[in-house]
């Protein structure tokens, strides 16, 4: 599903992502583990395309997409939930997803059903300003939003960072019965090892933005060894 | 009674300085940009109701002809500085600033070039000539017809952010681009459409500037600052706070007129405003949100 090769990408001259292959099966779960600032969001931003990369390729399904506006990668099949609990604040939760599904035509407005089933304790809010729900309402409105695109391939940006145990297994769970049909890819990024490693089919450690560690998830060993990329 | 004439003066200078400043807040307050062009605009939209006028004949015809006509060549010349160079500058405001200025400079020429230095009349409708009588109060009907558009305006813009997919679509692009994009919207397509509504708006104000006086080149110079002192002082990004100032500002203005000189109560809404400013940095009305994004 999507395939990066030689990714380099930064900041103005500063480059803070160097040479990173990764690919994502189709159907599969990919994670990128990595401490703060090793470049998690750099990369996943480079593979949206709000960052342009400065050498490398991203290619989706095939189709080279490295050249590609952010939108237009979007209508392409990649969805994308940034790290932060992100939404459009002054909108309204429905506003967020109206939105969205705006640019999708009949089908946004299907799948916005179909996230809110997901989701349904945001059917109760869909009223409020988006910027005044708490932290775990936000990131449920961002992964259901992400949604409405009607994604092949779905990136999440540490999606539970901040979030309270209670909610943090219900947005896990969301990702799991999404995936569970097999047609949808997730790149999956993460400082914590637990549920990411044990649901990847691979997994990366990106150390100063470079990977510095690649293993396969789920198995015995799986978690010990991403322990020890990690230097935990 | 005295009072209340002088409430209408305020009334309608407000609403004059509302159209002038509704475009700016969407270009200005909700993009950002520092457009010092948006008073040739209204310029553009003067002269756009005297060509009509010239064409059509009839002055009644003419005048709401030229309101949509105004509207669209505001919003073509807005799409045109947009496309060609404003989108390349967008977190250079200074830049912005000064290309726009020059901009606005040629435009007067150009208007010099083709229309005459001296400035041009146009005529208003026989339906809006003289005064509605009200208790020994005289309104002009001119005025009347201009609060009135304003008011249109307003209620045509808000509900237009409010209630339809574009105006969902330029608040989402406004308040996070990077989200927007990364949701399948064009915020470069987003961007020209702001700015064609915001321009055109201009075009609009022009054209209701003709039923006041005279016209000329230099039309836009005499409001663009008033126009930015409205966005800044309402706050910025806030459509009610655009009309809150702006009423403000008139009727400042009119009672200051009436005890001191024009340019004296010129002086004194100025003092007052940065004065307020000092007390409120982020206008009248500001934007309530637990985080930034
Ligand atoms: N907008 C920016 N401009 C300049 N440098 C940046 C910018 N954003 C991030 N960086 C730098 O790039 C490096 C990687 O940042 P990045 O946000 O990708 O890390 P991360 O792995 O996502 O970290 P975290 O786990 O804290 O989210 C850091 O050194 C950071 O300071
Ligand atoms: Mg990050």
């Amino acid at each position: 599903m999507l395939e990066l090769s030689g990714v380099t990408t930064g900041y103005g001259r500063t480059m803070v992502v160097h040479d990173v292959d990764l690919t994502v099966p189709d159907g599969a779960l990919t994670a990128v583990l990595g401490h703060n600032g090793a470049g998690k969001t750099t990369l996943l931003r480079a593979v949206l395309g709000l960052l342009p990369v400065r050498g490398g390729t991203v290619r989706l399904a095939g189709e080279d997409v490295t050249a590609l506006a952010p939108h237009k990668r979007v209508r392409r099949g990649i969805a994308y939930v940034p790290q932060g609990q992100q939404s459009f604040g002054q909108l309204s939760a429905r506003e967020n997803l109206q939105v969205v599904a705006d640019a999708h035509g009949r089908a946004g407005r299907r799948r916005t059903d179909e996230a809110l089933d997901l989701f349904p304790a945001l059917r109760e809010l869909l009223g409020r300003q988006a910027g005044l729900l708490s932290g775990g309402q936000r990131q449920q409105l961002a992964i259901a939003r992400a949604l409405v695109t009607g994604p092949r391939l779905l990136v999440l940006d540490e999606p539970v960072e901040g979030i309270q145990p209670n909610v943090v297994t219900e947005i896990y769970d969301a990702i799991s019965t999404l995936t569970a049909a097999g047609s949808l890819s997730v790149l999956l990024v993460e400082q914590h090892i637990g549920y990411a490693v044990e649901h990847a089919a691979e997994f990366a450690v990106l150390t100063s933005g470079r990977v510095a560690h690649r293993g396969q998830g789920g198995g015995e060993g799986a978690s010990a060894d991403a322990r020890k990329a990690l230097a935990l | 009674m005295d009072i209340i004439a002088q409430l209408f003066a305020g009334l309608s200078l407000g609403s004059v300085l509302l159209l002038a400043a509704l475009g700016l807040s969407l270009t200005f307050g909700q993009m950002g940009v520092i457009n010092m062009a948006h008073g040739e605009f209204m310029m553009a939209g003067a002269y756009t109701a005297f060509v009509v006028q010239g064409v059509v004949g009839d002055a009644g015809v003419s005048l709401l002809l030229a309101l949509p006509l105004g509207f669209v060549v505001g919003g073509l010349l807005g799409l045109l500085l947009e496309a060609t160079l404003i989108h390349r500058m967008y977190r250079r405001p200074l830049d912005t600033l000064l290309v726009t200025w020059g901009v606005a400079l040629v435009l007067q020429q150009v208007a010099r070039d083709v229309f005459g230095a001296p400035n041009v009349d146009v005529r208003a409708p026989a339906w809006l000539s003289g005064a509605v009588q009200i208790g020994g109060l005289a309104l002009p009907r001119t005025r009347l017809f201009i609060l009135t558009l304003a008011i249109v305006c307003v209620v045509a813009l808000a509900l237009a952010l409010r209630a339809t997919p574009l105006g969902r679509r330029i608040r989402a692009v406004v308040q996070n681009r990077d989200l927007a994009e990364a949701s399948g919207i064009s915020s470069r397509a987003t961007d020209r459409v702001t700015f064609f509504i915001g321009s055109g708006l201009a075009g609009v104000a022009g054209v209701a500037l003709t039923l006041l006086g005279s016209i000329g080149p230099t039309l836009g110079t005499n409001y663009i600052v008033d126009a930015f002192l409205v966005v800044v002082a309402g706050g910025i990004g806030q459509i009610k706070g655009t009309v809150i100032a702006a009423t403000a500002l008139g009727l400042m203005q009119s009672f200051f007129e009436y005890s001191t000189t024009a340019s004296v109560a010129k002086v004194l809404v100025f003092v007052t405003i940065v004065a307020f400013l000092q007390l409120r940095p982020q206008g009248l009305v500001s934007v309530r949100t637990r985080s930034l994004a």
